[in-house]
């Protein structure tokens, strides 16, 4: 599965919750698929999904979902040491490890060669990380969300991309929607 | 006076209750500061643009927070401080040291310095420097003014608005 395919499987999941969607194509798959008031979309600054969404679950107690990439990740690998000390249990950072910068060509990154994320996260001392296969995503969040328990999942799955065009919602609009969503 | 008190003070006085930090000698004992204080939830960051993260985070969540960093840090976080703290217009106080000014010991300290309030001009960031002991006064206001407004807003604070490095 390409991860437009996964977000679409779980994105009945996802309405539920805060999302922190990562830029790129990932927001503009998730805006497409489902819209929701509790998506926050980057429509900029790569690699903060991950503290954009444990800054916010440090700061109220809905659960809330970072979608992040690996690319993403490895831009702000700073992150996982933080999230690791300041444990959030109503914290989830998935990670869709496609092994590419899927926006900008798919070029491979590093964690589709040798690095395996899930084993840097664990090292950073998250006690929590699951890997699994993109047909098992669902399961696998329903089961993080379920635990109430910070958790970091990995997911392994093909890289590719769909035609789809960007986001042209105003970013203020955006934030104002979204905070609208948590204080409700 | 004790500076980093009356620091601290001034952010619990504004609601702030979310600080990110990145450590800088002149900023030790505000870190130690604002560790000790059960109002505010501190959290130091890895790199300054992670912590403006968090920050934005904090904000959406229903936090006032508050960032606190070296002006190096301003080199690294220009596109943060474009992309998501002004594009999406939030709140973000900077107590910044401002190192590479005068008393400042470390000369390449200074390569920062001569671009630190160029850089945040141009990014039309609202910038105040404070350079004697009794320029914190004005902290209560900036604050006021930074949540406000909605803007990123810088406190530069130079060595010797702490006193200085002693004998070098």
């Amino acid at each position: 599965m390409i991860r437009s395919e996964i977000l679409r499987e779980i994105a009945p999941i996802l309405r539920d919750h805060l999302v922190v969607c990562n830029i790129g194509l990932p927001s503009q798959e998730l805006h497409m698929i489902d819209d929701q008031p509790t998506n926050f979309y980057m429509l900029g600054t790569m690699g903060l999904s991950s503290s954009i969404g444990l800054g916010l679950a440090l700061a109220q107690d809905k659960t809330v979902i970072s979608i992040d990439g690996d690319g993403s990740v490895l831009t702000n690998l700073g992150t996982l040491p933080t999230i690791a000390n300041n444990v959030a249990d109503n914290y989830i950072l998935m990670i869709i490890d496609n092994g590419s910068y899927g926006s900008t060509g798919d070029q491979p990154t590093y964690a589709g060669k040798k690095t395996k994320l899930e084993a840097v996260a664990a090292a950073c001392g998250c006690e929590n990380v699951v890997t699994c296969q993109d047909v098992d995503t669902g399961e696998v969040l329903q089961a993080a969300i379920d635990s109430k328990k910070m958790t970091v999942i990995v997911v392994k799955c093909d890289s590719g991309n769909i035609k789809l065009p960007v986001i042209t919602m105003d970013p203020v609009v955006i934030k104002d929607r979204f905070m609208k969503a948590v204080g409700a | 006076m004790n500076i980093d008190k009356k620091i601290t003070d001034d952010l619990v006085a504004n609601g702030v209750s979310f600080v990110t930090t990145v450590p800088c000698k002149q900023l030790a004992g505000v870190i130690d500061e604002i560790e000790a204080r059960d109002e505010i939830f501190h959290i130091p960051s890895n790199k300054e643009d992670e912590g403006m993260g968090l920050c934005a985070g904090a904000w959406m969540g229903g936090k006032r927070p508050a960032i606190i960093m070296q002006n190096t840090a301003i080199g690294v976080t220009i596109n943060t401080l474009a992309t998501l703290i002004q594009y999406y217009r939030m709140p973000l106080p900077m107590l910044i040291s401002y190192r590479g000014e005068l008393r400042e010991p470390v000369a390449c300290q200074v390569e920062m310095a001569v671009h630190t309030k160029a850089l945040l001009a141009q990014m039309n960031i609202p910038t105040y420097h404070f350079h004697k002991q009794s320029d914190v006064d004005e902290l209560d206001m900036i604050l006021k003014y930074t949540f406000m407004c909605n803007k990123p807003v810088a406190i530069l604070t130079d060595a010797n608005f702490w006193g200085g490095y002693g004998d070098q």
